[in-house]
């Protein structure tokens, strides 16, 4: 019953993960600007460029049509689809995410998508098309200072006025994004340069002197990490997004084992310990657990691990650090400026954190050194008391949709094993909260910037990475329209995502702040006008389905993931008034929660 | 409490901006700022005068030497050094006047680069205190102009910033 014809199968040929690298560039062969953008990407193995053209990367785009590799150009529908889309294929793959992007509106259409990226330190390659060098401050058609407005939200930016400087820029950017504290790096090109011609030579190896991110941590500050470990009564493990971009779940999870002491994750770092663990109390935070967060306030030593300790995480540090001044902090952290910056620590380990936990894990094991059995017998006691409380508790025996059964019934569906996208918003805690997920770099979201929409362009880039795994995408009716223009994308592209649409018709977590913090006035957070969702699927080519009864949810869902071949619009008409608990109010310790009704 | 941070930079284009704008951006003070190429030069050296407790400067430091242009900052205030700004100060100086600005200037050593016969123009070097002390033993109402350098810093003996 679909108004369009049904698309062509999904053409994994094309999307192949096999990499065909180009023969390696012969020394002294001449090629153009554009020419050496489109070789430099082939050399660092990039599969995907997600892109739009514009006046100022036209050279570049003529040099993508004649290239002889398999560099692939998805065409996003707004550059900020573009950027999010490289940040969600960064994210689920490990690998820098490239994005190419026109100058003036092109970057200021994509500063959201750079700004994202930068405040959960994922690795991007952003190439800027910039107006020709000697129209450079004349207020051209087009021109913005592209280096200026991204330095903030950049980890470095360059602008290349010398072609013979092209390729070893391009160089630094990849080792720059990829290194140490990953982030975005953006090279501005101007116009006249991506179309001069010079000899190329792509660099195999770099130095850079103010440059040198330090991966090994110090062996004497790890011993003494070991010690306050071991004689820890109630010891906690805090772990972030900085052990899935440092690929330590496996040490992480190995150590946590080993010492049999309770982890939490932050938002960023779920998956990075298995989530059905039973070691495992929660995700911590503003909507953390109960058990999560009175661990973390009463611990007597907490390991931090790639975490930095942010206002959504520990709340207000002076209530964190007053509530339990003879609590030991040690924090792995590759960024020192991380570590001792809202929290005091009191042992530092600058390093990356896999290498650090490894020196870690050497020393437990050659110290035959155990934690305190009968210690840890109680304070386990005491986090399971935390646990009963049943924190994340709803009514299940409502009449309208529950948003949290709908990700329960996701997580059974899926098995744990799809890749779950978010946007930002009530749905983003549901999602966090309800759906286990048991391997890093299957939760893909926004957590320092918090942006709506990226959601559908997370998703894209995922699916792209991975044609052949469950790719969901939870939203809410607010976020979705953010970026809904790249349903388009996903159907030029044949992106078989499922969007689940936790509809509730108000922006809902502004809406449960005002309900908590500004007496019940829902000034503007309501969601008027609202299209029919199902018809707007239809009308982009895909798939539309509304549930509006709890009974139909689990078979909606059923119905959607077997459709292996077509994105499918699931727009769930949810409870309005539910809100996401437990709730720590901002400028409050993370033990102050507020806890649903129906405990 | 007063910091002076020596600071080594590629003297690349936008350097300037990037440290300027991390200390717009983070909240940081800056007092003073100056900045020019070294003997090496392709680096340049910043001395900033801030002020914050000392949990802000080591945010500071180390948010500076996160910024991929900066090689090494320094503190200088932590060990002993040498700090000196210059000074140019246009006065008023007519009639009985002349005399006694001029015996002032000798005192803080100060050299009149500049005469005529309303004004002089006199340079003035020494620490941050010494400058302000100069201006307060003028007449505030004869002081036309001044324009000062921002202080530029050292550290003593052996204590070498250098890549």
């Amino acid at each position: 019953m679909f108004l369009v014809p049904p698309p062509k199968p999904l053409d994994l040929q094309g999307l192949s993960m096999e990499l065909q690298l180009p023969p390696l560039a012969e020394t002294g062969e001449t090629l153009t600007g554009a020419e050496i953008v489109i070789r430099c990407l082939q050399e660092e193995g990039v599969e995907f460029v997600f892109g739009y053209p514009g006046g100022a990367v036209l050279y570049i785009y003529d040099a993508l049509a004649r290239q002889k590799g398999t560099l692939k150009h998805i065409l996003v529908r707004h550059e900020q689809g573009a950027l999010h889309a490289a940040d969600g294929y960064a994210r689920a793959t490990g690998k820098p995410g490239v994005a190419l992007v026109t100058s003036g509106p092109g970057v200021t259409n994509a500063v959201t998508g750079i700004a994202t990226a930068y405040m959960d330190s994922i690795p991007l390659v952003v190439i800027t098309g910039q107006v020709p060098t000697k129209a450079i401050g004349e207020d051209a058609f087009q021109e913005c200072d592209t280096v200026g407005i991204t330095r903030p939200t950049v980890k470095h930016n360059f602008l290349v006025k010398d072609v013979s400087q092209l390729a070893v820029t391009i160089k630094k950017a990849f080792h720059i994004a990829t290194t140490g504290r990953p982030g975005p790096v953006l090279v501005d090109i101007p116009k006249d340069v991506s179309n001069t011609a010079t000899p190329f030579h792509y660099p195999a190896k770099l130095h850079l002197r103010s440059y040198s991110p330090v991966t090994k941590g110090h062996g004497g500050q790890i011993k003494k990490a070991l010690n306050l470990l071991i004689e820890a009564k109630r010891p906690m493990i805090y772990v972030g997004g900085g052990a899935i971009l440092g690929e330590a779940s496996a040490e992480v999870t190995e150590l946590v084992r080993l010492l049999g002491y309770p982890v939490t994750n932050t938002l960023m770092g779920l998956g990075s310990y298995p989530g059905t663990d039973p070691q495992f109390v929660g995700m911590l935070g503003m909507h953390g657990t109960f058990e999560a967060n009175n661990a973390m306030q009463n611990c007597d030593v907490l390991l931090a691990v790639g975490a930095r300790f942010d206002d959504r995480v520990i709340g207000n540090p002076a209530h964190f650090a007053a509530g339990n001044p003879a609590r030991k902090i040690v924090h792995i952290d590759v960024d020192p400026s991380s570590i001792s910056k809202r929290v005091r620590v009191d042992v530092p380990i600058v390093g990356g954190v896999k290498e650090v936990l490894q020196e870690l894990l050497a020393q437990v094991k050659a110290s035959g050194q155990r934690p305190d059995a009968a210690a840890l017998a109680a304070w386990w006691k005491q986090i399971d008391a935390w646990r009963a409380k049943d924190c994340l508790k709803y009514d299940r025996n409502s009449a309208l949709i529950k948003p949290q059964f709908v990700i329960e019934k996701l997580y059974e569906l899926t098995k744990g094993d799809a890749y779950v996208t978010s946007d930002v918003g009530q749905h983003q805690m549901w999602a966090a909260q309800f759906y286990k997920f048991d391997k890093p770099r299957r939760w893909i979201n926004s957590g320092g910037l918090g942006t709506m929409g990226v959601g559908l362009p997370y998703a894209m880039g995922v699916k792209l990475a991975f044609p052949q795994a469950e790719v969901a995408c939870v939203t809410g009716e607010s976020s979705i329209q953010m970026c809904i223009q790249e349903l388009s994308t996903c159907k030029q592209y044949h992106l078989p995502v499922k969007i689940v649409n936790l509809n509730n018709r108000y922006m809902g977590m502004v809406r449960q702040w005002q309900e908590f913090f500004h007496g019940n006035r829902y000034s503007e957070s309501y969601m008027d006008s609202l299209p029919d969702f199902v018809k707007l699927a239809e009308a982009y080519g895909h798939v539309g389905m509304r549930i509006d009864k709890p009974a139909d949810v689990e078979g909606a869902l059923k119905e959607a993931f077997a459709m292996k071949d077509r994105l499918v619009f699931m727009d769930f008409i949810t409870d309005q008034t539910e809100n996401v608990f437990p709730m720590v109010p901002g400028g409050k310790g993370m033990s102050e929660m507020i806890l649903s009704e129906e405990l | 409490m007063r910091h002076i941070l020596s600071i080594l930079v590629e003297n690349e284009a936008g350097a300037l901006s990037r440290v300027a704008g991390l200390f717009s951006a983070r909240g940081y003070n800056i007092e003073t700022l100056t900045v020019a190429p070294t003997e090496d030069a392709t680096l340049s050296r910043m001395t900033i005068v801030t002020t914050g407790s000392d949990e802000i400067v080591e945010q500071i430091t180390k948010q500076l030497n996160k910024l991929v242009d900066v090689v090494k900052v320094v503190d200088l205030s932590e060990g002993k050094h040498i700090e000196r700004e210059l000074m140019l100060v246009k006065v008023r100086a007519a009639g009985k006047d002349r005399e006694e600005i001029k015996r002032t200037a000798d005192i803080f050593r100060g050299r009149i680069l500049d005469v005529t016969d309303k004004s002089y123009t006199i340079e003035l070097t020494g620490t941050t205190e010494k400058l302000d002390a100069f201006l307060d033993a003028l007449d505030r109402g004869a002081i036309l102009e001044t324009v000062r350098t921002g202080v530029s810093g050292i550290g003593r003996g052996e204590w070498v910033l250098k890549v």
